[in-house]
Order: structure tokens, then sequence, then C-alpha cells
């Protein structure tokens, strides 16, 4: 079994929380949309906070910045990828180009990251961090997000 | 991720999860989920290639046309995560007075710095900065060969922490250095735990550690898990 075969196979094990009457939201035309990356790479600019060990928060990433440290604390991921190109877990420049090209309507202005080693629980990000990020990008008119897992 | 979707649909941003792991997926049933058997850290799939990053969103944003839910849609490749170390010359003895990893790391230092200098920012730094990568595999040597642990000087007393830095150092370096196409997933890896004097070291000292009566979180997360 690979490293990735293990932690696909412990990730499978672990609790999942179950929401018994989710929201659905039908969101504008795409074209029309305005379009936040959210990941779990627990990426933040450089300068800012770092994330530590167990940190449910959230880093706000703003639309321009590509210098953005790997803070996560697992080591059971391929971090040579994002190392040579930051779109193949932080899809910016491509969704520059939808933008360009009308396919969506707007790149957010501010980008979410958290850290994706989570207590089991996930109750901070269920009750608390998650809410106040998403809070965060609904005062910026975000749509549509795309939540890129790490 | 699943758990983040449900979030924010919730505060009226609807959402799509590019998933990693099915059987969560089936579990949390996020509203839209483009499940893709990539390399783990590479959710995109595929570094260096803007054509099969825009099919896997272009995938993904289809699922915004669906009238109901939880929509769970497969990505049609897979992509298996490269098992065979990357091709990269490592520095040739230059001090036989020192640990052979601490000298491996010292001669390391040009093509760090060249990686530093492009790409202008590292993810070095959570407890040491470059120039302390040589010291801190100073102490793990020593505590794979023999030394106590709690006594060695563990830089900021945090082996996961510094081992992230130590490993992150090495990273850096080799894609500075290597040539050739992006390495695959786990190729990086491979080459740093299997043919570096650091990965030998800090797989020694972990054993160290674990055998030495060090509690689970403080010699585990030294190194990936199947290691």
């Amino acid at each position: 079994m690979n490293g990735d075969q293990a932690m696909r196979a412990h990730s499978a094990t672990l609790p999942g929380p179950v929401f018994d009457d989710p929201a659905w939201v039908t969101p504008p035309p795409l074209a029309r949309s305005t379009v936040a990356i959210v990941t779990s790479a627990a990426l933040y600019a450089a300068g800012d906070e770092a994330f530590g060990a167990a940190d449910a928060g959230y880093r706000l990433i703003e639309r321009d910045r590509r210098d953005l440290v790997l803070g996560h604390w697992s080591p059971n991921f391929d971090r040579a990828g994002v190392a040579v190109d930051l779109n193949v877990v932080y899809p910016i420049d491509r969704l520059e180009e939808l933008a360009a090209a009308g396919t969506i309507g707007a790149v957010a202005p501010r980008h979410v990251s958290f850290a994706g080693n989570q207590p089991d629980d996930v109750s901070t990000i269920r009750l608390d961090s998650g809410p106040a990020a998403a809070a965060a990008l609904r005062a910026d008119g975000v749509d549509v997000v795309i939540l890129t897992p790490v | 991720m699943s758990v983040l979707a449900h979030v924010f649909e919730a505060a009226g941003i609807a959402t799509v999860v590019l998933s990693s792991v099915r059987e969560m997926a089936e579990k949390t049933a996020p509203p839209r989920a483009l499940h893709c058997e990539f390399p783990l850290g590479r959710p995109l799939g595929r570094p260096g290639d803007a054509a099969f990053q825009h099919d896997v969103l272009a995938r993904a944003f289809a699922l915004l046309d669906s009238a109901t839910g939880p929509v769970l849609v497969d990505h049609p490749e897979v992509i298996e995560a490269d098992e065979s170390p990357l091709a990269c010359t490592l520095p040739p003895r230059f001090d036989p007075s020192l640990p052979p990893a601490v000298d491996e790391a010292r001669g390391l230092r040009r093509a760090f710095d060249r990686s530093l200098a492009r790409r202008g920012f590292t993810s070095v730094g959570r407890v040491i900065d470059a120039d302390g990568v040589p010291g801190a595999l100073a102490v793990l040597h020593a505590i794979a060969e023999g030394a106590d642990w709690k006594d060695a000087g563990i830089p900021g007393g945090n082996t996961t922490a510094v081992c992230h830095d130590i490993r992150t150092y090495y990273e850096e370096a080799a894609l500075e250095l290597a040539d050739g196409p992006v390495p695959g997933g786990r190729a990086v890896e491979d080459w740093y735990f299997d043919q570096t004097e650091a990965g030998a070291t800090v797989l020694k000292a972990r054993a160290a550690i674990r055998d030495g009566g060090g509690k689970f979180p403080v010699w585990f997360y030294m190194t990936p898990g199947q290691r």
C-alpha cells in the first residue's frame, strides 16, 4: 500500500458529520457569479500569522497574493506539486483566466484558507470559524466557492 | 472540506467540493462534489498543466447546474502517485568530521538560496530558518546515535515542526536542482526519505524517540505515517 492509499484508507474510517437538513443554494448563472476559493491546505500569505498545530481558524488571502506559505502540519501529502505550481491547490490563475474569458462573472477579492488537520468533531469550523469565513466572503459579494482539499 | 461546504451553503453561498476521499464525501454529503482520485496534495491533479486544471474546474462548475442534490460525480481520470524517487544529485561529502546529514544540508544551501531568490518566499520557518537546518540535523543525528531525546535540544521543542522545516528545505532545494518534468506525487518525498542522509537521520531519530518512550504525537508526525 503506498502513501496515498494508506492515507485514503485511514481517512475513510474517520467520522463524517451528518447534516440532517442541508442547505441548498441556487447561485446566479456562473457568468454572473463572483467565485472564491476555499482551501484546506493551510496556505497563508508570507508575513501573515502562521497556522498552529491544532489551528481551527482561517486566513483570508488577497486576490493578488501568490507568495503563499504552506502551513499544513500533516506530513502525509505531496508538497512538491504546490511548490512548483500554486494552482494545483489554489487555482487562482485559472479563475482569473475564466473571468477574463467571461466564463465566471468575477474573481473574489479575498479567498479563504483553513488547515485540513482538524479535530475529529470539527465543531469550531462548523460553528465558529467556518461561519465567520463565510460571512466575510458574503460581504465581498461571493456567490460560489470551489473547495480544494489538502 | 465537505463540512465547510455545508457551512458555506448555509450562509448563502453555493459550493462545489473537489473530493479527495470518496467515502468521506459519501458520509458527509456536501451539496455538490467532484471526486478526484489524484495524488493527495494535488486537488487540481497536474501541476503546470493549465488545460487539465481547467478541465477539473469545468467539470466542478458544471455541477452548479443540478437542480437538486447532493451530487457526487467522479472525475473520469485517475492519477496515481509516482512512487519512484526524484532524480536529484546530492552534494559530495565535503567535511568528513561532520555527521553526513549535516554535511549534506550545508552542501544544499546554495540551491535553497537560489529557490528563495527565485520564488521570493519559503515554507521553511516554522521553528528554524535555513541557517538552523544543519544544527537541527546534528541534534537528530545525536538522538539517532543514542542521545536522550528529552535533553537533546530539539529546536522549538517540537519534532513535527523541525522535521517539517528540514524536509521543506530539502524539497525546495531539490526542485531547484532537478531537471525534467514536474515530479509526480510522492516522488520528492521518496527522494528525501530513501536517498538523502537527512531523511535517513529523521527516520532513525523517530525510531529512537519511539523506542525511548516518546509519546505517539512526539514521534509519529516526524514523517508520513506509512514510514
